[in-house]
């Protein structure tokens, strides 16, 4: 860890005067479907991500809710239905019943609207943080590299890391590599943002330090949809929760329905399970007899 | 949770385990399990080899007296006898004719003959490690055709005997009498030439050399891109970040790290693998020792002047190929370990530099 104290709220503060004029972006998916091989992961998918809201995803492994995500930005190009970003069908033109192939290079451009965070963060190992943030801007949209460089200091600052735009990933700690990577994602000015469980592969005390900076982008109005299993963190920042299960939406809606009076028995039987202290639920704090610290657990300990 | 009434019942098994804890009073039951000085008194012994009564001056007296290893210094010394004897062996035996090295080793035609190796070299590892990357982007290609061709070109060119290809393409005049560029069916040409005027010595040789390994660096240069992780491929699509960035800027550049040790091994391989040019007469360093040689008779000499050169090529190319591999490491490690030269600069500065570099060294290895 380096002496960058985490932004708890900093950020979240200081994104909406950093992060100009946000444009979120309106996501709809329609009748979307997609197999690998025999396997269906995804079974007729309809959603819709309105501009400037917050949409977590919620369900088990193997529910297709990452394969969903990455069907946004055309890293899983689907079998069947549509997918468009601002009415602008993702991955084809269309022309009347006709889906025109679009170019490689086309595709890559619609990919600069979208920007997508890793679970296992995928830096360019290579790269100091400062190059991660630039490579994209500088080669993709042709940004001059004096402005590519400003706008990605403002972004280390904005996640927190403005003191270590010259440290390589390997450098710095789980959570600071994946407050980069979203600096990285932004620097794009995408109109929408994908995080795939972007916490999943952190210690449980750097995961705050990630969720704040998402939480400031939540309020800074950008659109964002997030795969997560941080239970608590989609009843706080989600306008919408979607539970999957098994390629399908099971049920969707706001938080105070979906997490807190879920209609389905398969969403009442998750949500138990994750808040049951699996590790997917670090905001049951260890309180009460229980606790670790408590001595009666001692012998306990030595069994 | 239920853990506190589990507790509860599992808490008078400990004590019936340990004779002496259960004569302690009930009170103690909660540390049952926890050190038995708790439950006898503070002063009794903890054990023979207790050190919870040594002070801290105790500590600092402490030293260590490193282990002794016999084995070690017996294979040292065997190890040198067996150098020694190998070194006077050379500086004695009065066939090796060192005179006749030290004449030779910086004549003219012996200087001109290793620029030609290494001139051959060069053009022959350009066009080799060039065509291989081609090559190896073109087998990790989706479309099959493509991949194809690479992989049916490294198939011939690894099937093939080198003397056999540098002999084929010295001898393609005898097969193809012209080598003519123009539009087919019509009169138009732009180019036309007899093919035995076109392939000289030099150019047989570099694209004997050069296309055999192509064949080779295509696979090494797989090797490396594969071994890759395959998020930093899917990220830079995600950026949008064009096909050739996503390959020569993201994935080669972590790829050198794995290419880099087998890449050195072939160059210095080809530098030696020159030398089989040798039949067609093309005057590099080996075919130079020969001329000589067949003349003066001073075959051995002659052969321990080319060998000296060639080992102070592969010398000097070692040394690049140290300092190229660790520019690839940079962000591969966390800390870089510190060069032999450093290192070495750091020991003559003093006790106190040696000993922080050698804790550098450790830290950057753990």
């Amino acid at each position: 860890m380096s002496t960058a104290t985490p932004p708890a709220t900093a950020p979240a503060a200081t994104s909406s005067t950093t992060h100009a004029a946000p444009r979120g972006g309106l996501v709809e998916i329609r009748g979307v479907r997609k197999s690998f091989g025999d396997l269906e992961v995804l079974r007729g998918i309809d959603l819709t991500v309105r501009p400037g809201e917050v949409t977590a995803i919620l369900g088990p492994s193997g529910s297709g809710k990452s394969t969903l995500l990455r069907t946004i930005n055309h890293l899983e190009p689907v079998d069947s239905g549509l997918i468009t970003l601002d009415g602008e069908v993702i991955g084809y033109r269309r022309q009347g019943d006709l889906l025109h192939e679009l170019s490689e290079k086309e595709v890559l451009r619609q990919r600069t609207r979208i920007g997508m965070v890793f679970q296992s963060f995928n830096l360019f190992a290579h790269r100091t943080a400062l190059a991660n943030i630039t490579e994209a801007p500088r080669r993709a949209l042709g940004v001059p590299k004096a402005q590519a460089e400003a706008r990605a200091r403002e972004l280390l600052a904005l996640v927190g890391l403005e003191d270590r735009a010259g440290a390589y990933p390997r450098q710095l700690s789980g959570g600071q590599q994946q407050r980069v990577a979203i600096a990285r994602a932004l620097a794009l000015d995408p109109s929408v943002l994908l995080f795939d469980e972007p916490t999943s592969a952190l210690d449980p005390e750097l995961v705050e330090e990630v969720l704040a900076v998402i939480r400031g982008l939540a309020s800074a109005g950008t659109t964002l949809v997030i795969v997560t299993h941080e239970i608590s963190f989609a009843r706080d920042v989600a306008d919408t929760v979607v539970f999957m299960d098994h390629g399908r939406i099971v049920e969707q809606g706001p938080p105070s329905q979906v997490i807190d009076a879920p209609a389905h028995e398969r969403t009442r039987s998750f949500l138990q399970h994750v808040r049951s202290g699996g590790p997917e639920a670090p905001d049951a704090a260890p309180v009460g007899p229980d606790s670790p610290t408590s001595p009666s657990a001692a012998p306990e300990d030595h069994r | 949770m239920a853990l506190p009434s589990a507790l509860e019942t599992q808490r008078p098994a400990a004590p019936g385990a340990r004779a002496d804890a259960a004569c302690a009073p009930p009170s103690a039951a909660v540390d049952a399990a926890a050190p038995a000085t708790d439950a006898t008194g503070a002063a009794a012994p903890v054990g023979p080899g207790s050190i919870s009564t040594l002070s801290d001056e105790d500590l600092s007296r402490l030293r260590v007296v490193p282990a002794r290893h016999p084995g070690r210094v017996v294979l040292a010394v065997v190890v040198t006898l067996l150098v020694a004897l190998v070194a006077w062996s050379f500086a004695t035996n009065p066939r090796w004719e060192w005179g006749v090295v030290a004449q030779w080793f910086f004549a003219e035609s012996i200087i001109r003959g290793l620029l030609e190796t290494l001139h051959l070299t060069a053009l022959a590892g350009a066009v080799g490690f060039g065509l291989g990357l081609v090559l190896a982007l073109m087998r990790l290609s989706p479309s099959s055709l493509v991949s194809g061709v690479a992989w049916t070109f490294s198939w011939v060119f690894r099937s093939t005997p080198m003397l056999v290809q540098l002999l084929l393409w010295y001898n393609l005049g005898y097969l193809y009498e012209r080598f003519t560029l123009g539009i087919p069916l019509t009169d138009v040409t732009f180019f036309d030439a007899r093919t035995s005027d076109l392939m000289t010595p030099m150019l047989a040789a570099v694209l004997g050399l050069g296309l055999h390994q192509a064949a080779y660096a295509a696979e090494l240069i797989r090797g490396g891109i594969l071994s890759v992780d395959q998020g930093q491929l899917e990220a830079a699509s995600a950026l949008g970040l064009p096909a050739r960035d996503r390959s020569l800027r993201i994935v080669l550049p972590q790829a050198m790290r794995a290419i880099l040790p087998s890449a050195f091994n072939e160059v210095i391989g080809l530098v030696k693998g020159t030398s089989i040019v040798y039949v067609l007469a093309h005057a590099e360093l080996f075919f130079t020792v020969q001329l000589i040689y067949g003349r003066t008779q001073q075959v051995l000499p002659m052969l321990l002047v080319a060998t000296l050169w060639y080992v102070v090529i592969t010398s000097l190319l070692s040394i690049g190929q140290y300092y190229i591999e660790r520019h690839y490491a940079k962000g591969a490690l966390r800390t870089l370990p510190p060069t032999p030269l450093q290192r070495l600069r750091a020991g003559l500065r003093g006790r106190g530099a040696r000993s922080t570099t050698a804790s550098a060294r450790e830290g950057a290895s753990a």
